[in-house]
């Protein structure tokens, strides 16, 4: 039904309205924040990435001119044994407030141990060195399977394994195992002709949004607490901040500044607390910038991973069976995103037979953050490689024996969900007929590969509230902060129930205190929930104009028809006004008009993506470059194309730098090497061709104008494409990530 | 506090003056000092070009530059880009071609590509990626930026 609609603004490609203010550097980002009697913050963080404070002495920092507070973790409220709930899972407060200021014990390099504020930022970082901290240095663990070993040096004294429901006596370091299972995977591996098991490894990554965090925040004499800041949920900030400022979250407003670059990276807080602290302690505004090396060596990255995979098929093609072994670093404190990779590693097939174990571990590197799609590119890279090999094996396409096996609506996905309609088999279908897939590729060492990928995507809550202008123009009040154009999409959405132009809308992000809860810009979320928000927002809007129209007309509102911009008059009565001239007689008809709309849909609709890549490998250097890629997404409907097209591009990029450069190189000390963007190395304009985003539409049942949420899949097949080309190219099966070029090498054989 | 020193520079065709620490960058200059805070500062040690600026028609990183090294010189920034009524070409471009997500990165391509187009008006699609190679963004993946630059330089 939703595939036949006929839109005027959806699908179309209007002009982004914060786009002028983006383009002559007007728009004002967290760190472009001024305020008078700004006081500057700077955070001291550990050296050491594993470490018991033994004392902290601040003296000859309070004593530097120019130094007006300092705070450690003795400045926040003791968090007891609390359990926090944070919309996203159950967390120990303690954890919490321990990664914001360390308390007893440092736990990876760049930890957090005393911020300073000063009246300049230089007096604040030359404060920082005046303070005296002295450690008693532990051995770190660096690495997922050797902190499971139950000799391995200890992070928590206190965490204890819970496996399956039951919580061990003895400390570890693993904080969790989970399980999924379906059907009878020895029965599927006994029917299976063909059996890969295969072991990978995948290094630490950064989503490497190009804003490091910052945060200003103020205390009014009457307790008010306002933070300015980007982030990708304020509502979010403020309940962290509450929680561990043990603060009333009616006494908090955080006002969202724009944001540059998130990819799940600014949802959790860091410097925002410690602001607020700074500014109670001095009774100024306090602004807290990182700097590039404490946003990699302080802020979560996602996490390194140990994977095995087993699968099985039959002669035929038909997969049987298969199994999953996933161990994730959950960093400082647990918390990875293992469930995740649990609940995608087998989502693209149809699979009767399933076992999959995933683990949490904590090892001395910074806790790790949700970033695109968290866990689910790590478990492809496994999965999707040894599909490729057991079609490789048994003589069949690769995209064939996707199609063979493609998860349909009805199937079950190992973890219980039942899949409601998918696009997974019309992704590969549209992979098959690019001409990408036939073209020829046949040079010495040049490969070609294909991957597909799954991300469950998220509802929650938002809300909307639209204002009519009487010159027939809205203005659109929501709470998702914008990191790549949904005030577009949403305004979209609003504009086509009202038959207007998206020009028409003027949306507008505002405080905590100017909407309705909305959860954060994450789970590919934004255009899916708020956009349902404004739908709603806007049927509001349409319901009160129509009862304007029947006062005006004198007629029953079911007498009152909108199509096309004009309500007319059925049954009798021939009238007609449009709805920008409705808007100029709001104030005789009753007065202003407000709609309100708030939502909190469970109809989210899983997203998938199949991606096609050429690579070409030097022999010599183990440099692969990528001479061709294709990325076909199912987005259900595109609001705006040229933005999902966007979020499509950015998300392969992303995975292509994380299949062959980005990773955390730590010593054995357990330090970041390479913590800047010249030696973290990020792709740049010149390592890539031009990305053919090709949209696939299958509705999603569960949204008025069948939506999914497009940013984060695109960053799941990558690393198993270009895995898989490199393959065809030079037949070598690369394991471990990144496949940088003395991987490459290794492989060979050259060194 | 160091004592700071007297500059007078050119900024945007404005002579200003202004007041600065020598250790101070030109970006902090730029952005505490006088407010212009459209250059951004994504790692302040030239890696990421979000402090793009053109100083004396050449391309740099205003966090490599030091704000007293501006004595006499003339700087163009982001903001001085547009006329009152109207938007640069390249600027144009990359709202036509959906050259942003964040916008962090943007006032920085959008400096780099009008040095870029100033030296050479006609460039190929290797030639936009080469000269912005010293540009992050970590949005995009780059395709929609290389297609905006290439329009602005055929539209110019």
């Amino acid at each position: 039904m939703l595939e036949n609609k006929e839109y005027k603004v959806i699908g179309t490609r209007p002009i982004r309205h914060d786009g002028v203010d983006k383009v002559t550097g007007r728009a004002l980002y967290g760190a472009d924040f001024q305020a008078a009697g700004l006081l500057h913050g700077r955070v001291l963080r550990s050296p050491h990435a594993h470490a018991r404070i033994i004392s902290i002495d601040t003296s000859r920092a309070e004593a530097l001119p120019g130094v007006k507070g300092v705070v450690t973790a003795k400045d926040l409220p003791d968090p007891g044994d609390k359990i926090a709930d944070l919309g996203e899972g159950a967390v120990n407060l303690k954890h919490l407030c321990d990664n914001i200021l360390a308390s007893d014990k440092v736990l990876y390099k760049g930890h957090a141990v005393a911020a300073v504020a000063a009246t300049n930022p230089h007096i604040a970082e030359e404060a920082c060195t005046l303070i005296d901290v002295e450690y008693e240095v532990l051995p770190p663990v660096l690495e997922v399977r050797q902190a499971m070993e139950p000799d391995a040096p200890l992070l928590h004294e206190h965490l204890r394994t819970t496996s399956l429901g039951e919580t061990a006596d003895e400390p570890s370091n693993v904080a969790s195992h989970i399980q999924h299972k379906l059907g009878d995977p020895e029965k599927g591996f006994a029917e299976a002709d063909v059996i890969i098991e295969r072991e990978f490894v995948t290094g630490t990554v950064h989503q490497g949004y190009i804003e490091p965090h910052n945060a200003t925040a103020h205390y009014n004499q009457d307790g008010q607490l306002t933070i300015w800041c980007s982030t990708q949920g304020a509502f979010t900030v403020r309940e962290q901040v509450a929680e561990i400022l043990q603060y009333p979250i009616s006494k908090i407003k955080v006002v969202p500044m724009e944001i540059g670059g998130g990819f799940g990276g600014k949802i959790s807080v860091y410097i925002k607390p410690v602001a607020a602290l700074l500014a109670k302690k001095t009774g100024k505004p306090v602004k807290v910038l990182m700097n590039r090396a404490d946003v990699f060596e302080g802020t979560g990255p996602t996490p390194a991973s140990f994977i095995r995979v087993k699968m099985g098929a039959t002669k035929e093609g038909k997969i049987t069976a298969a199994e999953a072994y996933l161990a994730f670093e959950a960093g400082a404190y647990p918390g990875s995103p293992v469930g995740p990779g649990a609940m995608c590693i087998f989502a693209p097939y149809s699979i009767e037979n399933v076992i999959i174990d995933g683990y949490d571990v904590v090892v001395n590197k910074p806790k790790t953050a949700p970033y695109r799609a968290p866990g689910a590119p790590n478990a492809a890279f496994g999965s999707e490689t040894v599909v490729d090999e057991i079609a490789e094996k048994l003589g069949i396409d690769p995209l064939e024996i996707r199609l063979l096996n493609g998860a349909k609506e009805g199937d079950r996905r190992a973890d219980g969900p039942v899949h409601p309609r998918i696009g997974c088999i019309e992704t590969v279908e549209a992979a098959k007929a690019h001409p990408h897939y036939t073209a020829p590729n046949g040079k010495k060492h040049h490969g070609r590969g294909v991957a597909s990928g799954y991300w469950f995507n998220i509802g929650l809550e938002s809300s909307v509230t639209i204002n009519v202008n009487s010159d027939g123009t809205i203005n659109l009040i929501e709470g998702s902060t914008d990191i790549g154009g949904t005030r577009a999409s949403i305004a979209m959405q609003a504009a086509e129930v009202l038959g207007i132009s998206a020009e028409s809308v003027n949306p507008s992000v505002v405080d905590t205190e100017s909407v309705g809860y909305t959860a954060v810009t994450g789970g590919s979320r934004t255009t899916y929930a708020t956009g349902y928000a404004a739908y709603e927002a806007a049927q509001d809007v349409k319901r009160q104009m129509i009862a304007r129209a029947a006062k005006l007309w004198e007629v029953e509102e079911a007498n009152v028809q909108f199509a096309d911009g004009e309500f007319s008059s059925i049954n009798g009565k021939e009238e007609q006004i449009s709805f920008r001239d409705l808007c100029a007689r709001l104030g005789e008809t009753g007065g202003p008009i407000v709609g309100s709309g708030t939502v909190n849909p469970g109809g989210a609709g899983g997203a998938y993506a199949t991606h096609v890549v050429d690579v070409a490998v030097d022999e010599e250097t183990g440099k692969v470059d990528i001479l061709r890629y294709t990325a076909v997404q199912d987005a259900g409907k595109a609001i705006h194309p040229s933005y999902v097209e966007g979020q499509i591009q950015g998300g392969a990029v992303q995975g292509i730098g994380w299949a062959l450069n980005e990773e955390y190189i730590y010593n054995a000390e357990g330090e970041m090497t390479n913590a800047s963007f010249l030696d973290y190395r990020m792709p740049t304009c010149l390592d890539l061709p031009m990305i053919d985003a090709v949209i696939v539409e299958v509705p999603n049942p569960g949204h008025p104008y069948g939506v999914r949420g497009v940013g984060e899949v695109p960053i799941v097949p990558p690393m198993a494409a270009i895995a898989n080309a490199i393959y065809d190219a030079i037949g070598v099966r690369m394991t471990e990530l990144p496949m940088s070029p003395d991987r490459l090498l290794k492989a060979m054989g050259k060194i | 506090m160091a004592r700071r020193s007297h500059v007078q520079t050119t900024i945007n065709g404005e002579t200003v003056e202004f007041l600065c620490e020598p250790r101070q960058s030109l970006l902090e200059v730029l952005r505490d000092e006088l407010h212009l805070t459209g250059a951004k500062e994504g790692c302040n040690n030239g890696n990421c070009g979000a402090c793009s600026v053109i100083l004396d028609g050449r391309l740099v990183n205003a966090c490599l530059v030091l704000g007293v090294e501006t004595e006499g010189k003339s700087v163009e920034t982001i903001e001085g880009l547009a006329e009152p009524d109207k938007l640069h070409p390249i600027q144009d471009a990359f709202l036509e071609n959906a050259a942003l997500q964040c916008g962090i990165c943007t006032p920085g391509f959008i400096m780099s590509a009008k040095a870029l187009l100033d030296e050479n008006p006609n460039p190929t699609e290797h030639e936009v990626r080469y000269w912005l190679a010293g540009n992050l963004c970590r949005c995009t993946g780059y395709d929609k930026i290389v297609r905006a630059v290439l329009d602005a330089a055929s539209a110019e």
